[in-house]
């Protein structure tokens, strides 16, 4: 690799692992110490290494710089020091040098830590996934404000605001106890599936970013697979369900960047091997008693991923019982749609129309579809109302396809 | 929103034997009505589905086999439901699978706790 790339994908693999240690040792309130320390690390890493050359491995090279710059800011910064050291002295019996763990076994434990941390219901989702974005996944501010389509300061404000949050409620990094995990884990799969949305509803144009996103949160929900304690049948359910929905990423746009509707998308470009993936988690999540919300929306998902000709028949009560057990308009108007695939268009109308959902533009998106065969301006109302509502570039150029389409 | 609770009720027919497809059919029914009012976020409760096994228990220790009292109508199940007004709710109902077999909702309003 070479160096110009070596750096930046560094960054993105290393950043958070030091971060992750680092904050566990000098406690959740010296977030931002740590941040800054691992980023002078890496800056000094780009200077040294343009210079002499990259040394023959670079990550323990960033490990030691890292350490050692931990090691200097606790010996001469005397108050930090002694507030740190404090800390540490309360939850150990160390009372002399503070060790600085950078093995592979205490990074992951650090950073399975620092999810339930940042995960906290204390603090907004959206500060919670920049958070996450920032401190589990070593993305750039920049970035971050790309992926939200905002600017670097209002993201600054909200990573400022939510470190400044976890710190009045005292947010410890640690292992919630075990009896406490199930209460707790719900939160943090919450994040991880907005998280994933985020990149893959995404409305910035950068598709490399967006697929990062799914990526990301993909593989944060593997690292809590990984771990005995988290891997539970719901977080197993999770990760099927992003396989299943990750498997389409190639699909779902064309080549000019526009979505493709899933009726349209061509079967051949969906990743089996993320669809075989998303089934082995599938089966791994069938344990238990629980069935979640997870479990409903990968078993829909699984559906979704076959070409089978009954499939709308099993989505239908799949979707029943997800609304049941949690309503949401999206999954309600997704309800519709399958509703429409087993008993046609005009029953699926009638139970449409009942959903109340008229300042939602995917509402009158389907209610156009629908009527199509039906009553061609009741569908062009729809779907020119579905235009004034939408904000989203790549939704508006579909709703004007459509229309051209029908007024043809 | 006010919540109403919806009864069901139907004549006791006895056991009632139905083919598996039969059953899938009815459970599918039930299934897509009640999905229906979830997709309108105005299901509060699935409430209880209600089994043919019952008795009832008098003053004085009389106790007499079955859930019917009186009429010969059982109670199948109740849910419920999320609603403006008790019109409204009846009009939820229409549509109730229980309707297609003889059978009939009743709705009452839930007094809330502590009013």
């Amino acid at each position: 690799m070479q160096e110009k790339e070596l750096i930046p994908h560094l960054y993105r693999t290393e950043f958070r692992k030091i971060t992750a240690v680092l904050t566990r040792v000098f406690g959740i309130e010296h977030m931002e110490v740590a941040e800054d320390l691992v980023g002078d690390t890496f800056l000094q890493a780009a200077e040294t290494w343009g210079l002499k050359g990259v040394p023959p491995n670079p990550a323990a090279w960033l490990y030691t710089v890292a350490k050692n710059k931990a090691k200097d800011m606790l010996k001469h910064d005397a108050i930090f020091n002694q507030k740190v050291v404090d800390a540490v002295k309360l939850a150990s019996s160390q009372t002399h040098e503070i060790d600085i763990d950078l093995s592979g076994e205490n990074i992951k434990d650090s950073q399975l830590q620092m999810m339930f941390a940042i995960c906290h219901p204390g603090i907004p989702p959206e500060a919670q996934i920049g958070l996450a974005l920032r401190i589990l996944c070593g993305f750039g501010i920049e970035e971050i404000a790309v992926a939200f389509l905002s600017n670097k300061e209002t993201i600054n404000k909200r990573l400022f605001r939510a470190r400044e949050r976890l710190k009045e409620l005292n947010v410890k990094i640690e292992f919630p106890p075990e009896s406490e995990i199930n209460n707790r884990i719900g939160n943090v799969l919450t994040t991880l599936y907005l998280l994933f949305n985020e990149g893959y509803y995404s409305s910035t144009k950068d598709k490399v970013l967006s697929k990062d996103l799914c990526l990301e949160a993909m593989r944060l929900t593997y690292m809590l697979i990984e771990n005995k304690g988290t891997d539970l049948p719901y977080v197993n359910a999770l990760l099927s369900l992003m396989c299943f929905h990750a498997s389409r990423f190639e699909a779902r746009t064309n080549a000019k960047g526009e979505l493709v509707l899933y009726d349209e998308q061509d079967t051949t470009l969906w990743n089996q091997e993320l669809i075989t993936q998303g089934e082995y988690y599938l089966n791994k999540a069938a344990t238990g008693t629980e069935l979640s919300k997870y479990h409903l929306e990968a078993a829909i998902a699984y559906w979704h991923t076959t070409t089978n000709p009954d499939k709308w028949e099993k989505i239908l009560p799949l979707y029943n019982r997800l609304l049941i057990i949690e309503y949401s308009p999206i999954a309600a108007l997704n309800r519709t749609y399958a509703l429409a695939k087993v008993y046609g268009n005009e029953k699926a109308i009638e139970e449409a129309e009942k959903l109340n959902l008229d300042n939602n533009h995917l509402y009158h998106t389907l209610l156009g579809e629908l009527y199509i065969d039906i009553d061609t301006d009741q569908a062009l109302q729809h779907l020119e109302s579905a235009l004034k509502l939408t904000r989203s570039s790549a939704d508006k150029k579909l709703i004007t396809r459509k229309i051209k389409k029908l007024s043809a | 929103m006010h919540e109403f609770v919806m009864i069901f009720r139907n004549e006791s027919v006895g056991e009632i034997k139905l083919s598996s497809e039969g059953m899938l059919t009815v459970s599918k029914d039930w299934e897509n009505w009640i999905g229906g009012i979830a997709a309108q976020n105005k299901l509060a409760s699935t409430g209880a589905r209600l089994g043919g096994d019952g008795k009832t228990i008098r003053p004085g220790n009389v106790v007499t086999n079955g859930p019917y009292a009186e009429i010969k109508e059982i109670i199948g199940g109740l849910i419920i439901v999320k609603a403006d007004s008790i019109e409204e709710a009846a009009e939820m109902a229409n549509g109730c699978p229980i309707l297609s077999i003889g059978g009939n909702v009743e709705i009452r309003n839930v007094i809330a706790m502590n009013n």
